[in-house]
């Protein structure tokens, strides 16, 4: 353990410290979101249709990320649009802009001459490699998001839950979906550094599945969801150091293994409660 | 003098280009309770959406002659998804957003406000629930409340009574004749036995809309109005329910 701690004296691990924090934050608001608006799917297709944005710039030479957040952003939004317009089913059109993402990824990495980027790093991410820009890159999204929710908090929810009757009421709902779509995908590119294509999804979803253990308020979901997300990055974090593990597949592995527990200590109680009651 | 309060104007309107409701009007001034029957599939949820600013009409106009109203919605429950971490007291309080960007929380006379709704709806003792713990009836009285938090000038209900027991659907009925003193009333269902027993008037839709100006309707009239229904027996008076339709 004391060996644990003399790694705060390096700026790699000072960097993958910060990042742990925003991004648990980040996730814990943006994921709320998903998981109330039972849009996992989507945002899985988001995730996977980001690899064609990083291909596509490995292709023309930019920065891969850069590339990521326009497929993302591009990605749902036509979701978001053909959710509202519901002129095709909308899993197939996930499905389609998923598998296409995934698809031109590949074929622009093929295609880029001389250089194979190394893919592990986006399939499964490193927060250890995270660096100061990518700190502030991910601080800013946080605060971005932070500051939405607590302006728009309640045209946010509503429009979530109601859109048809928060038109009703004079509200301007494709604003606030679309915002919100743009955030949740700009929240998994960020994301993705750090937990790779695979896994980033599991980080918005896990935690605010704890927590519905525990509330059903979305404003309680995103503080506790908080807390798991960001007690399974840390102790994620120490497991990954302790057993030489690739950090993002440990962080899953033990927010995973927390819902677990938390889940079997509430199933405990219930039983207990219905003995009781008995 | 009646206040017009909504005007349909010789509306055609539908999906993906294909029409469902084709050259309708309807009137609606203040204090009528107008009656929506019609065949599933015939067009009354399409006049609903029409008349809330939902759906753009291919042709027509809805207009409100006397100025800006305002509309209480009671949607299907089954739009509602119940899963949706928000509590009953965040329900009936989302009523009360309008069009600003940044609200801070209800003030003095909005929470007494809320307050007063769900006390009258029974729901006080479950303002702090979950909607995903209520039963049918206590989630139609959260979406009741949230309709009239504003004080609508109209009140429309798209089928209230699927889904809930018999002693809710009692409450509602009454509830809704109380209201009927303060604000007009659309009420879609397909229980037209229960339609003709309190409302003022009945509006047939099947793609096209024939008003009745009175709550009494004869099996030749609906024939004529070409709302095809079947007689069938349940609760204290025989009455009709709508018959399949093939849209």
């Amino acid at each position: 353990m004391p060996q644990f701690f003399d790694l705060f004296a390096y700026s790699f691990f000072q960097n993958a410290f910060a990042a742990s924090i925003l991004i648990s934050l980040l996730s814990a608001l943006i994921g709320t979101y998903i998981v109330a608006r039972k849009n996992v799917f989507i945002s899985g297709g988001i995730t996977h249709a980001s690899f064609g944005g990083i291909g596509l710039a490995y292709y023309l030479g930019l920065n891969p990320f850069l590339g990521a957040a326009v497929f993302a952003v591009l990605t749902g939004t036509s979701i978001e649009w053909i959710t509202n317009k519901g002129k095709m089913r909308e899993d197939s059109a996930i499905a389609i802009l998923w598998s296409l993402g995934m698809a031109l990824g590949i074929i622009f990495v093929f295609l880029t001459p001389g250089y194979a980027p190394n893919l592990m790093s986006f399939l499964f991410g490193s927060i250890l490699s995270v660096g100061r820009s990518d700190v502030l890159l991910i601080g800013g999204l946080t605060l971005l998001t932070a500051l939405f929710f607590l302006l728009a908090y309640r045209p946010i929810i509503y429009t979530a839950f109601d859109p048809e009757f928060s038109s009703i009421n004079g509200i301007k709902v494709a604003f606030y979906r679309y915002s919100m779509a743009v955030l949740v995908a700009l929240a998994i590119v960020v994301s993705i550094r750090a937990m790779g294509i695979i896994l980033v999804l599991s980080l918005f979803t896990i935690p605010q599945t704890t927590a519905l253990l525990y509330t059903h308020s979305f404003k309680r979901i995103v503080a506790l969801a908080a807390i798991f997300a960001l007690s399974g990055a840390l102790i994620g974090l120490y497991v990954a150091y302790a057993m030489n593990i690739p950090s993002g597949a440990a962080i899953i592995f033990v927010l995973t293994l927390q819902y677990l527990l938390l889940k079997g200590i509430d199933l405990l109680h219930r039983q207990r409660r219905r003995n009781t009651a008995d | 003098m009646s206040k017009l309060l909504a005007n349909i104007e010789r509306v055609s309107a539908g999906y993906n280009g294909e029409t469902v409701l084709r050259n309708i009007s309807l009137k609606i001034h203040d204090h009528d309770f107008i009656g929506v029957i019609g065949p599933n599939g015939g067009g009354k949820t399409t006049m609903v959406k029409v008349l809330l600013g939902l759906l753009t009409p291919y042709k027509g106009k809805v207009s409100q002659p006397s100025g800006p109203i305002r509309i209480g919605y009671l949607p299907q429950a089954a739009q509602i998804d119940r899963s949706f971490p928000i509590t009953v007291q965040e329900l009936v309080e989302s009523g009360l957003q309008g069009r600003r960007f940044w609200r801070p929380g209800p003030g003095k006379a909005q929470k007494k406000q809320i307050a007063q709704i769900l006390h009258e709806t029974g729901l006080s003792a479950y303002a702090h629930r979950a909607i995903g713990e209520l039963s049918g009836g206590q989630l139609q009285r959260t979406l009741l409340g949230r309709a009239l938090i504003k004080e609508p000038n109209l009140l429309v209900l798209d089928e209230p009574n699927t889904y809930v027991d018999k002693t809710f659907e009692g409450e509602l009925y009454h509830w809704l004749q109380e209201l009927n003193k303060k604000m007009a009333i659309l009420l879609v269902s397909h229980d037209v036995g229960t339609i003709s027993s309190m409302v003022k008037t009945i509006a047939c839709v099947n793609q096209e809309l024939h008003y009745h100006p009175s709550n009494v309707l004869s099996a030749e009239l609906l024939k004529v109005y070409n709302c095809p229904i079947d007689v069938i027996a349940h609760g204290p008076v025989p009455h009709r329910v709508l018959g399949e339709h093939r849209h």
